[in-house]
């Protein structure tokens, strides 16, 4: 099942020599294009963050260093202040990873189990049951702020970390649900009537025969819901402030610090670090990412 | 003693019947074939006898227990898949050993025990496989060896032949009637394959929309069939059914094919008795109960046979035997003859009807007269 060989297709390996070349320099060119397009505010903000503020103020913002410092880099991680505490947005960071591990976790978790419910234990109702749990995939996140500020408020969870675990936890249920069905549909029923012939229950053949088939999905899910909740920034603006922030909503502070003075070279040092784990498990992962999505699509 | 016993099941979903008071029962060692077309609920039986179904009324009783409320794992039973089922991501080895690990079996048992069905089956060279490394013949195995290493009271197969090519097919079935001797367990075995359940089968019982149409030896349901539905399932090429009429001839009842203009075929006592002259009947006869009329082939046998012409419309040679589509009385036949013996297309010639081993069939029942 996770071993798919794909068999290569070259559209462009066709035709006369002239032609092969003629199309393939127009491809490669108009990727070049759209790479250079899209990568260009990455650059821009890399060099920037080496850059001293007086050279970024004379020669605008887009310009080649003439000198590089890493300073800046230094600064944003643990001296520059933020709202009134001087710690960087090492803070931050550490604030977001012990918000977005636990919430990745619980949410993948509970999705797969409750994925592997739903599509092999099938119960009256149960179209119901999933399509309530995926409503939430289409609800528009502002919807849910009221709700959550008074549930937060009532069990005493309102600017904590663990306030934001529990929300994005829900939240994510209905995408890792989706998935995880979605994916679980694939796996023949004869496995699991098999299975209980030979004296598995529930959680056995959940442990011993889903979970070993899970892998791409459970990739799947753990990226999703990794680069989501870490980029989140609505639900830790509004339910978290001061010390207790994500690092999203702390950077968007940077702006509003009041000193009059924008550091640009801190704020694009610190976007980067802000960006790199999403960006870090992309890259391990990606492969099977895309892999799992379109999973059983082709067979 | 009955290892199986099921007794007016019924099996609704929703408003849609699709088992019918079945009533089955099996000795214990005995070899149950359930054969049937797509759809006639043969597969719904087996998994209501495995306790993947539930039962809509009536009870099923394993060993003389009624199992109807117990779980898969509490009926002692063993199933093999049409698919196979195998865990695709353990070994042969994990297959085979999972059932008893979920029972508890220690380890050194459940290794004996592998290790012994592995032999029996031959497939210790693949302990340490994966099911996705192995070709459809081996897989089979694997899957009656997980079935086999839990010496159940009762082992099911749910189509399990179905999914290999022909050469082996023939190879795995001899196999398992082997292996059902040697083990004498109590088997129920789902096919559409007729020929599949003539081979292996004890008692066949035949399924059509739900109904149990027939259960009886091989025999018995291939000579003697209940009705023209089991009469054309079972056989192949199909039964011919010719439209008759019972008249009176010249010693006794005969019957005359309807648009013949020959002679009426005589009755023997036995058929005669259950019929009166003027009754519209089915008369049914097997392709291979026609011989060349100069053959005799059953009156040597001591055997009644009436020659009627036939004219060949088509041949197809099967190498071993050959099979004319052709018409009798104006009505279509399908017969089988030896090579050489079979006329060209075109020819008419007269064949023997074998009329101890032909049926009667209400024209309007559709049952054996």
């Amino acid at each position: 099942m996770a071993d798919t060989t794909h068999q290569s297709f070259d559209p462009l390996a066709t035709g006369s020599r002239a032609r092969q070349t003629r199309s393939r320099s127009i491809v490669y060119l108009l990727l070049g294009l759209f790479a250079l397009l899209y990568l260009s505010p990455l650059v821009i903000i890399f060099m920037n963050a080496f850059r001293p503020l007086e050279e970024i103020v004379r020669e605008g913002f887009i310009s080649l260093p003439n000198m590089l410092s890493a300073t800046y880099w230094v600064e944003a991680w643990s001296t520059f202040c933020i709202g009134g505490t001087c710690e960087g947005v090492s803070r931050y960071f550490s604030n977001t990873l012990l918000m977005t591990v636990p919430a990745t976790i619980l949410s993948t978790a509970i999705g797969l189990v409750n994925g592997y419910a739903l599509s092999k234990w099938r119960f009256k109702g149960d179209t119901w049951v999933f399509g309530l749990i995926t409503l939430g995939v289409f609800m528009p996140a502002q919807m849910t702020l009221l709700p959550w500020a008074f549930v937060l408020g009532k069990i005493g969870l309102s600017n904590t970390i663990a306030g934001l675990v529990l929300v994005h936890t829900v939240q994510g249920i209905s995408f890792t649900t989706l998935f995880c069905r979605n994916y679980f549909l694939a796996v023949p029923d004869d496995l699991i009537k098999a299975a209980r012939i030979d004296g598995a229950g529930f959680w056995r053949i959940f442990r011993r025969i889903m979970l070993p088939l899970s892998p791409p999905i459970l990739i799947v899910c753990v990226i999703w819901q990794f680069t989501g909740i870490w980029n989140e920034f609505l639900f830790g603006t509004v339910f978290t402030s001061g010390s207790n922030q994500p690092i999203t909503s702390a950077i968007v502070a940077f702006s509003g610090s009041g000193t009059g003075e924008r550091h640009y070279n801190v704020e694009a040092a610190s976007v980067i670090f802000a960006a790199l784990p999403p960006l870090f498990i992309y890259v391990i992962g990606g492969k099977y990412f895309v892999r799992g999505l379109t999973s059983g699509a082709v067979k | 003693m009955s290892s199986l016993l099921i007794q007016n099941l019924k099996k609704s979903y929703g408003a849609v019947e699709v088992l019918k008071d079945i009533n089955l029962e099996a000795e214990s060692g005995e070899f149950v074939a359930l054969v049937g077309p797509s759809g006639c609920g043969k597969s719904t039986l087996l998994s209501i006898i495995a306790g993947l179904e539930s039962v809509t009324s009536g009870e099923v009783l394993i060993e003389d227990r009624v199992v109807n409320d117990d779980a898969p794992k509490d009926r002692d039973i063993a199933m093999v898949f049409q698919s196979y089922a195998l865990y695709p991501t353990m070994t042969v080895r994990q297959n085979m050993t999972f059932g008893m690990e979920c029972r508890n079996i220690d380890k050194a048992t459940q290794a004996e025990t592998v290790d012994r069905v592995a032999a029996l089956l031959q497939i210790e060279p693949l302990l340490d496989r994966k099911p996705g490394q192995l070709s459809g013949g081996q897989r089979q195995r694997v899957a009656m060896g997980r079935a086999l290493v839990r010496d159940p009271k009762l082992f099911l197969f749910d189509e399990p032949l179905s999914n290999l090519d022909a050469k082996l097919r023939v190879e795995m079935r001899s196999e398992i009637k082997k292996l059902h001797q040697r083990m004498g367990r109590t088997t129920v075995y789902v096919t559409h394959d007729q020929i599949e359940a003539m081979t292996l089968a004890t008692r066949i019982a035949v399924m059509h929309k739900g109904v149990l149409q027939q259960y009886d030896t091989p025999d018995m349901i291939y000579n003697q069939p209940a009705n023209m539905f089991v009469a054309g399932f079972m056989g192949s090429p199909n039964m011919n059914f010719f439209k008759a009429t019972i008249v009176d001839g010249d010693v006794g009842l005969a019957v005359r094919l309807d648009g013949s203009d020959g002679p009426a075929l005589p009755l023997g006592a036995e058929q005669a008795a259950t019929v009166s002259a003027g009754q519209a009947v089915v008369f049914g006869v097997r392709p291979e109960h026609f011989s060349p009329a100069h053959e005799q082939r059953a009156e040597r046998k001591g055997r009644v046979t009436v020659p009627v012409p036939v004219t060949v419309d088509m041949d197809e040679p099967t190498g071993a035997e050959t099979i004319l589509m052709a018409r009798v009385a104006g009505q279509d036949a399908i017969l089988v003859c030896e090579p050489e013996e079979a006329p060209k297309p075109g020819e008419t010639m007269d064949f023997a009807i074998d009329m101890a081993k032909a049926s009667l069939f209400d024209a309007a029942t559709e049952r054996r007269l």
